[in-house]
This record gives C-alpha cells, sequence and structure tokens, in this order.
C-alpha cells in the first residue's frame, strides 16, 4: 500500500515537476508581456480540442494543442490589427469554454470526467503522460533559451528590438507556440481553469526578488516547483484537489511575497 | 558617399489618414541630419519606417546591407513587471563586456549607473542609457527621436555633444528629430523640414531662410538662427561659456 502511494505520488510530483520547469519563464512573459487573459483564452480553447478528439477517437493532447494553438495564433492576428485585445480575448476565451462544455454535454456514449478536465487529474497521470509532459516542458525550455535575448529585447520594445534587426512578431509567434504545448500539457496536472494561475503567480511571486529578468524567471520556477510540491503534499494528506491544492499553495506564496514586499517598502 | 537608407516616394498612413506622402529620403555615412517639424507631422512615423516598425503603404525603402542602427526613441515605457538592471540592458541584443559597458556609460554621461534598476532612473538618466546602449551596437546610423525631450538645457547641450563625439569617434550617421531649433542648426549638416511631406530640406541656413519653413516655424526660429549666427560668426572670439549663454538666451 505504502509502495502503491509512494509511486502514485512520486508519478504526480514528476508531471507537476515538469509542468512547473516550464511554467517559470514563460510565465514570466506572461506577466511582462501583460498576457494573462492571452493564456487563459488559449486554455480554455484547449477544452474543445479535449471534446473534439475525445469524439474523434484521436488523442485528446493532441486535439488540445491544435485548439490552444489555433486560439493563440487567432488572437495574436485579432489584436494586431488594432483591435481592443481585452474585449477580443473576453469574447473568445468564454466563448470557447462554453462551446467546449456543450459539445462535450452534446456526446453520447463517452463519459467525461468534466471535473478532472477543468481542475486536473494529476493522481492519475501514467508513464506516458509524463513522458508527453516532460516531452512538451523540455521543448518549450529549450525554445525559450534559445531565444532568450530576443524574446527579452522584443518583449522589453518591439521598437529597440527592430532597430536591432529583431522581428517582434516572429518572437510573439514563438511565445505563442511555447504557450499553446505548455497549455496542452499542463491539461492533466491543474485543468484548463488553472493554467493560467500556475503561469502567473509565480511569476508575480518572484518579482519583488528579482533585479534581473533572469533572476524573476529562476525565482518564478522555483515557486512553480515549490506550489506543486507543497500542493501535491496537502493533495495527499487531507484528501483534495490536487490541481487547486497547487494552485492554492502558489497563492499563499504570492501573499507571503506580498508581504514581505510591505515589509521592506515601510 | 555611400547611401545608408534611401527611401523613395514613400507614404505612411494610419489606419484611413495619411501621415505622410511622397517622401524621398536619404542619408550618408557620417552625416548629422535633422528632422523638424510641427507636432502630427509624421517625424516619428519617417524614423519608425525608416528603422522598420511601420510598413509604408507605397515607396521603396533600401537599406544598405547589414546596416546597423542605434535607436533612441522618444522614451521607453518600462513595463513595472518586469526587472532590469542598467547593466543587463546594455547586454540587449548583443552581450557587451564589462569594460565596453562601462566605457560606453562614461561617454554618455552615465557613468556608474550599471546596478540601477531603469525604473528607478530620471528622465534625463534613462535618456543618457539608451543612448549608451544604442553606441554599444557600433551603430552605423544612430537615430534619436526627441532624444533630449527629459533633459534641461544644459543636460541637451551635453547630451547633443556625446552624439557629436559619438560621430567623430566612430565615423556614424546621426539622423534626429528634435525641437531644439537653435541646437539643431549649429550641429547639422542638413535639415529636413516636415509637414505631411518634405516641405524643404538643405544646409541649415538655407532651410531657415525658405518661406516654406518661416510659415511653419514663424520669427521665433528667426531670432535662434540669428542668434546662431552670432556665435558662429564669432566662434573664434567667444570662449565656451559665452556660447552656452547665447543659447540660452534664445529661449
Amino acid at each position: 500500500m505504502s509502495l502503491l502511494l509512494d509511486s502514485l505520488f512520486l508519478r504526480a510530483a514528476l508531471a507537476g515537476l515538469g509542468v512547473a520547469l516550464a511554467a517559470g519563464p514563460l510565465g514570466s512573459f506572461v506577466v511582462w508581456r501583460r498576457m494573462a487573459y492571452f493564456g487563459d483564452a488559449t486554455a480554455h480553447a484547449a477544452i474543445l480540442g479535449v471534446a473534439i478528439a475525445i469524439a474523434l477517437e484521436v488523442s485528446v493532447f493532441a486535439g488540445a494543442l491544435v485548439a490552444a494553438t489555433a486560439m493563440a495564433l487567432g488572437v495574436s492576428t485579432l489584436t494586431a490589427r488594432g483591435r481592443s485585445t481585452d474585449t477580443v480575448l473576453g469574447v473568445l476565451s468564454h466563448s470557447a469554454l462554453a462551446l467546449g462544455m456543450v459539445v462535450i454535454s452534446l456526446m453520447t456514449g463517452v463519459r467525461v470526467d468534466v471535473q478532472a478536465l477543468l481542475f486536473g487529474e494529476i493522481l492519475i497521470v501514467q508513464a506516458p503522460d509524463l513522458a508527453l509532459i516532460w516531452g512538451g516542458a523540455l521543448a518549450v525550455l529549450a525554445l525559450l533559451w534559445s531565444r532568450w535575448t530576443r524574446l527579452l529585447t522584443a518583449t522589453l520594445s518591439p521598437e529597440l528590438a527592430q532597430a536591432s534587426g529583431i522581428t517582434p512578431r516572429v518572437e510573439q509567434l514563438f511565445l505563442t507556440l511555447a504557450l499553446a504545448v505548455t497549455v496542452a500539457v499542463a491539461i492533466k496536472v491543474v485543468g484548463v481553469l488553472l493554467i493560467g494561475a500556475l503561469l502567473v503567480i509565480p511569476a508575480a511571486s518572484a518579482r519583488p526578488f528579482a533585479a534581473t529578468p533572469e533572476q524573476m524567471a529562476l525565482g518564478a520556477t522555483l515557486g512553480a516547483v515549490g506550489a506543486v510540491l507543497i500542493g501535491l503534499a496537502a493533495s495527499f494528506q487531507f484528501d483534495i484537489l490536487a490541481g487547486p491544492a497547487v494552485v492554492c499553495a502558489a497563492a499563499a506564496m504570492f501573499v507571503l511575497s506580498a508581504l514581505v514586499q510591505a515589509v521592506r517598502a515601510a | 558617399m555611400t547611401d545608408l537608407i534611401t527611401a523613395t516616394g514613400l507614404a505612411i498612413r494610419h489606419g484611413r489618414s495619411e501621415v505622410l506622402h511622397g517622401v524621398n529620403f536619404r542619408i550618408s555615412r557620417g552625416e548629422i541630419v535633422t528632422i523638424v517639424g510641427p507636432n502630427g507631422s509624421g517625424k516619428s512615423s519617417l524614423l519608425k519606417a525608416l528603422i522598420g516598425v511601420l510598413q509604408p503603404s507605397s515607396g521603396t525603402l533600401k537599406r544598405a546591407p547589414g546596416l546597423r542602427i542605434g535607436y533612441v526613441p522618444q522614451q521607453l515605457a518600462l513595463d513595472p513587471t518586469l526587472p532590469m538592471t542598467v547593466r543587463r540592458f546594455l547586454d540587449l541584443p548583443y552581450p557587451t563586456p564589462a569594460a565596453a559597458a562601462e566605457a560606453a556609460l562614461e561617454q554618455a554621461g552615465c557613468a556608474g549607473l550599471g546596478k540601477r534598476q531603469l525604473s528607478d532612473l530620471s528622465g534625463g538618466q534613462l535618456q543618457r542609457v539608451m543612448l549608451a546602449r544604442a553606441l554599444l551596437a557600433s551603430p552605423d546610423l544612430l537615430i534619436l527621436d526627441e532624444a533630449t525631450q527629459g533633459l534641461d538645457q544644459r543636460g541637451a547641450s551635453d547630451f547633443y555633444r556625446r552624439i557629436e563625439e559619438a560621430r567623430r569617434d566612430r565615423g556614424c550617421a546621426v539622423l534626429m528629430v528634435s525641437h531644439d531649433l537653435h541646437v539643431v542648426m549649429a550641429a547639422s549638416d542638413r535639415v529636413i523640414c516636415l509637414n505631411g511631406h518634405i516641405c524643404c530640406e538643405g544646409h541649415p541656413e538655407q532651410v531657415a531662410s525658405a518661406p516654406e519653413y518661416r510659415a511653419l516655424f514663424g520669427t521665433g526660429t528667426q531670432g535662434a538662427l540669428a542668434l546662431y549666427r552670432h556665435a558662429h560668426d564669432h566662434d573664434h572670439d567667444h570662449d565656451h561659456d559665452d556660447h552656452d549663454h547665447s543659447h540660452e538666451a534664445a529661449e
């Protein structure tokens, strides 16, 4: 029994750590570029992808990835034409969520665990899921690592980037793809509703302690890892939902960080 | 002379309105060119088109192959969520050795600011740091968009001196938008007067006497130009302080 529990915890922890590694640095970009709602819209679109994938009996991961990418590219294109981002995101994000739920409720003969989809099912990840999660997370990390300076310059100022021969649109595209991959691999861990939280909260918590972008990305990664471990432990201990427990742990860190900042400022 | 950028028949639209049309422009190695013009005349738009931030709606734009541009924007919209030290900023996008970074800060008149956060700098300090970063790219062309906006009189003339030094030491061309008309007149090889199109251009004195220019800038500028002529004609008779003083009197 103890061995079973251990391997269960181990698999869940490995899955959570994989997502945390990608969520730290990517989440920092999400914060710097004010893409929090963008991340939510992308995640909500994934639910529609999952629904269609189940209906077509294809890979759920592939369905989520395709839908998330389509949404991310769609939003990028619409907002680049000068529409109000806030409104576009609000319309697309909630429409995708509602449409996804409608499609799922229409499906007969298949029982979909809606709660797992919305809030994660990290405790039942299997070895193939782990491979997918780590593969996706490492791909995102490699992408961010190899383009770090370009992404950072384009984030700081699109004009300065352009003057240095960097095309901000291209960098935005890479971030968009990284976000879609992260969403697709994170569904199992925290569910579509809480992916945005795992991206934004650790990065926001790291901000007061960072003097450079790299320190903030590292701090966000450590924070995300800590939140995953604490959340999972709490989930095992108190028999609570793992995904929300992880996000609550992250939120507690944010409160702590804000308190430290307030004390420092005083 | 080699042209760094050549634009022919350039037009730029913002949505439905055309901000610039029929602009023919070129800048050569080592040249200092200043763009003057009233608000909304398309000065910044022209700079952004030359850099590649704005796509021209018609016309052709040719940049010399491998052209390196150092750009100092009108202002930098810093997001408070992005931590950034001055030193780290100088590394974007080209990693810079510590000694070179120190030298660039020194040259731009902001030595010792390396550890400070960009968001903690005053407007003038930030402008200087951006100049330092632009110089570190070893640019063929330095583009400055009202770069002295946040600076007082002394700071501005100091800033222009740094730019002159950069041209002297590195041979880079300088293209700037400026409202400091008397400084413009003194420092530029060529002035372009812009108001939706190029009204007139040429040597500073030539432009200042053009009717199109007078129509836009009126008599205030004439006064500045008279002072410029005065200072210029008698340069060898005056020491540096007198020169400064006459500029201040033009305000």
